[in-house]
């Protein structure tokens, strides 16, 4: 970006140093850059007395290095969506906080029916929005044959809430609309609101199944603006977390998209192994999801030898399990037919929505956070990107179980070769001045992004958190299209989005 | 076919033998139900109260009463606390049928047993549920759907989660219930015959946990529904929900 500032990930910059640009030259350089395949990572406001700062990050993959810049608006400023599709939820989010209409927004519908944000420049909801989840004038497909079919917020299973809502023709889906919101819980404002002891524990239930990846983007920007080293050894302790947390829902998810086409074989033993991982993670810390366990500075826990061995030895074992478990998928030829060609996305529909993680790589995007920014253990310790090429439930699929393979070959590297040092250090003191930080960390579901923004010392004036279902919920509208409605369960089991997540 | 076979031999037989035998071990390091030790607390101190990031401790005539309801269980408190007033213990079994149950008193050792004997003749041996997330984070959703794993095979007991609140004994709710899920949480109550349970999974859905002072949630499920039965935890563990279950349905 001509006019942002670079920075690497996790780096911090002061707010001052942040380019304040004219919305045009904001628009411009972020159109240009993302024809020069940088990618939109993060876009909000953050409210300065009547007017509205808009920051833009983007990620330069190539460079390896991050972008900041950001611009005044008041009441509207023209919407940056039609010309860069992967702005489209950025926008309408900070339509339903703040009030400042992004002109020309061809979708301007609540993201998550929150209130709006308590600010000077504020300004009440238009009368055409309504209070009640779920309640939006839902794009309807007429004509002959066509029918609607609605689904949620309590749909089938022991699952979050979403509202789905498919137009077909015949068993076709045409469309299929996406409306969320049921899980929010407001985490973002309470940050600002009481920085302070629960601000840890919010980042531990952001996604409850991505405690180790939240906890982690949020402690690097707290280490960062601190000017804290970590200990090589709680950098390989966060890390083996970290890879866990992906192995135990990466093999749930295998077992789960198993499921949903009837086969019950790997069904049955992944759900189990899923949680052997989990008690892996219990092990480590005493909670399965890994609360607990990660805090500014390092972690809480050691591994000593002990702990190391009966991990090294129940990680073999499952490995053995997982691969005879989901080996019976590649060699079932009902499974292949089931798994193949369904709702595939191309790779220039993916990039054009900014799609992270496995759903992008499954696309043959290579986008991964561990190789193009890494971070922490990653610096040290490089782990394969798994790509596949026809961005259909099969690629989803393979990509997971290359992602279980990488992921163990890691984590039993790390506990044989664990550095020493101490699992914790202090961290140092915050700046005075205000600071941007941005981190990204790479949670089984793809890129997580956390921006903050101090006003002094450790209070935040601005919090962002940007999980990668934010990104990804769109994808699974699109790869619905022209499928089999009777296909959705296992559509979405590929995506494996987070409600919590994204509605926050 | 052969290979499934084969895989079948291969992956053994896992389901647990609890409850008939022993109860799944616990990790060295869990944290369970708290023990709390009257009367050791120095004059005036409130240093576990102040570290409790949900408001879940007082401090009365120098003992600590801890809300079990709204515990993380993250042990600040008993990291925070000079004189060794409160610690906690690999005991797994915290369910409750009311809600005052949940607050510890210093010095309570075991829980009482949850007397029900309607329940147990209604739902003792056939028990549905339908599950609502209502602003859960999926932690606690996720070990309540590893109960209808093999491992632990919640259907022995008759317990089994299905699709639609009609064909459903009851609600397992997890989650603060959010102001956006109150709705769909009240008709899905509704949509459940006479008579029913509720059961409020995690610190959430019991007290609203950490979210209990936003405006975007209410203080948990007890806020719109009556509830049954009460499983403390930030998310439980699959046994301390279990064993809520199999307590309130009487098979322990």
């Amino acid at each position: 970006m001509a006019a942002g500032r670079f920075l690497p990930n996790e780096g911090i910059v002061p707010l001052s140093d942040v380019p304040q640009l004219a919305v045009s030259e904001l628009r411009q350089c972020v159109l240009a850059d993302i024809d020069d395949g940088a990618r939109l990572v993060a876009l909000f406001g953050c409210p300065s007395n009547a007017t509205l700062r808009l920051f833009a990050v983007l990620a330069h993959q190539y460079l390896g290095q991050l972008s900041v810049a950001s611009t005044k608006v008041t009441g509207s400023y023209p919407a940056l969506t039609p010309e860069c599709p992967e702005a489209h939820l950025f926008e309408r989010e900070i339509y339903e906080q703040w009030g400042v209409e992004p002109t020309g927004h061809p979708w301007l519908k609540p993201v998550r029916f929150e209130s709006r944000r308590k600010w000077e420049g504020a300004r009440p909801h238009a009368a055409n929005q309504s209070a009640v989840c779920g309640e939006i004038d839902f794009f309807q497909v007429e004509g002959e044959e066509v029918h609607e079919v609605a689904v949620g917020p309590v749909h089938a299973g022991v699952i979050e809430p979403g509202h789905f809502r498919f137009q077909c023709h015949g068993e076709t889906v045409q469309h299929l609309e996406i409306s969320l919101g049921y899980q929010h819980r407001g985490i973002e404002d309470a940050v600002v609101r009481d920085s302070g002891k629960r601000t840890l524990h919010y980042m531990e239930t952001l996604a409850g199944d991505t405690t180790i990846g939240h906890t982690t983007a949020y402690c690097r920007n707290v280490e960062a603006l601190t000017g804290t080293d970590l200990s090589a050894r709680a950098e390989a302790i966060r890390g083996i977390a970290l890879e866990l947390e992906r192995m135990a829902n990466h093999i749930g998810d295998l077992g789960a998209l198993a499921g949903d086409i009837g086969f019950l074989p790997t069904l049955s033993y992944c759900g189990r192994i899923r949680g052997d991982l989990l008690n892996l993670t219990a092990l480590l810390c005493g909670n399965r999801f890994g609360r607990s366990l990660i805090h500014p500075g390092g972690v809480n826990y050691d591994v000593d030898e002990e702990i190391a061995e009966i991990m090294r030895e129940r990680l073999q074992s499952i490995w053995r399990d997982a691969k005879s478990a989901v080996d019976l998928l590649w060699r079932s030829s009902s499974v292949l037919a089931r798994f193949e060609g369904v709702g595939a996305l191309d790779s220039d529909t993916a990039q054009a929505i900014g799609l992270v993680g496995v759903a992008a790589r499954a696309c043959g995007l290579p986008r991964d956070v561990r190789q193009s920014f890494p971070y922490g253990i990653y610096k040290k310790a490089h782990i394969p990107m798994a790509i596949g090429q026809n961005g259909d439930v099969m690629a989803r699929a393979l990509v997971r179980w290359q992602e279980i393979e990488h992921s163990t070959a890691f984590v039993l590297d790390q506990l044989d070769s664990l550095p020493s040092g101490s699992p914790s250090v202090r961290i140092g003191k915050f700046p005075q001045e205000s600071h941007l930080a941005v981190s990204l960390v790479e949670g089984w579901r793809g890129e997580i992004c956390h921006v903050a923004l101090t006003r002094q010392a450790d209070h935040y004036q601005g919090y962002k958190v940007i999980d990668p279902s934010f990104h990804n919920w769109f994808g699974l509208a699109l790869a619905l299209r022209n499928q089999q409605i009777s296909d959705f369960p296992l559509c979405n089991k590929s995506f494996n989005l987070s409600y919590c997540g994204h509605d926050l | 076919m052969i290979e499934i076979l084969k895989a079948r031999a291969k992956q053994g037989y896992r389901t647990m033998s609890y409850p008939n035998g022993p109860a799944p071990e616990m990790p060295t390091r869990f944290v369970g139900k708290a023990v709390l030790h009257p009367g050791t607390c120095s004059a005036d101190c409130q240093a576990c109260v102040d570290a409790c990031p949900t408001d879940a401790i007082t401090v009365k005539d120098g003992s600590p009463f801890l809300d079990l309801g709204r515990c993380v269980f993250c042990r600040k408190c008993q990291y925070a606390c000079p004189s060794g007033s409160i610690s906690f213990s690999r005991d797994f079994q915290m369910a409750e049928a009311t809600r005052e149950g949940l607050i510890l008193h210093p010095g309570d050792v075991a829980s009482a047993p949850l007397p029900n004997l309607d329940i147990k003749k209604l739902f003792g041996r056939s028990l549905k549920l339908r599950q609502v997330s209502a602003g859960g984070c999926n932690a606690c959703e996720a070990d309540t759907n590893v109960l209808g794993t093999i491992a632990w095979d919640l259907g022995r007991f008759g317990i089994q989660f299905v699709a639609s609140p009609r064909h459903a004994d009851g609600l397992l709710v997890t989650g603060p219930v959010t102001a956006n899920m109150e709705l769909a949480l009240r008709k899905t109550y509704a949509a459940v015959s006479y008579p029913k349970l509720v059961i409020a999974v995690g610190a959430c859905a019991l007290s609203g946990g950490l979210f209990a002072s936003h405006d975007e949630t209410h203080k948990g499920v007890t806020d719109i529904l009556p509830v049954d039965l009460f499983i403390p935890g930030c998310p439980p563990h699959p046994s301390t929900i279990l064993d809520g279950l199999l307590q309130l349905i009487g098979r322990i």
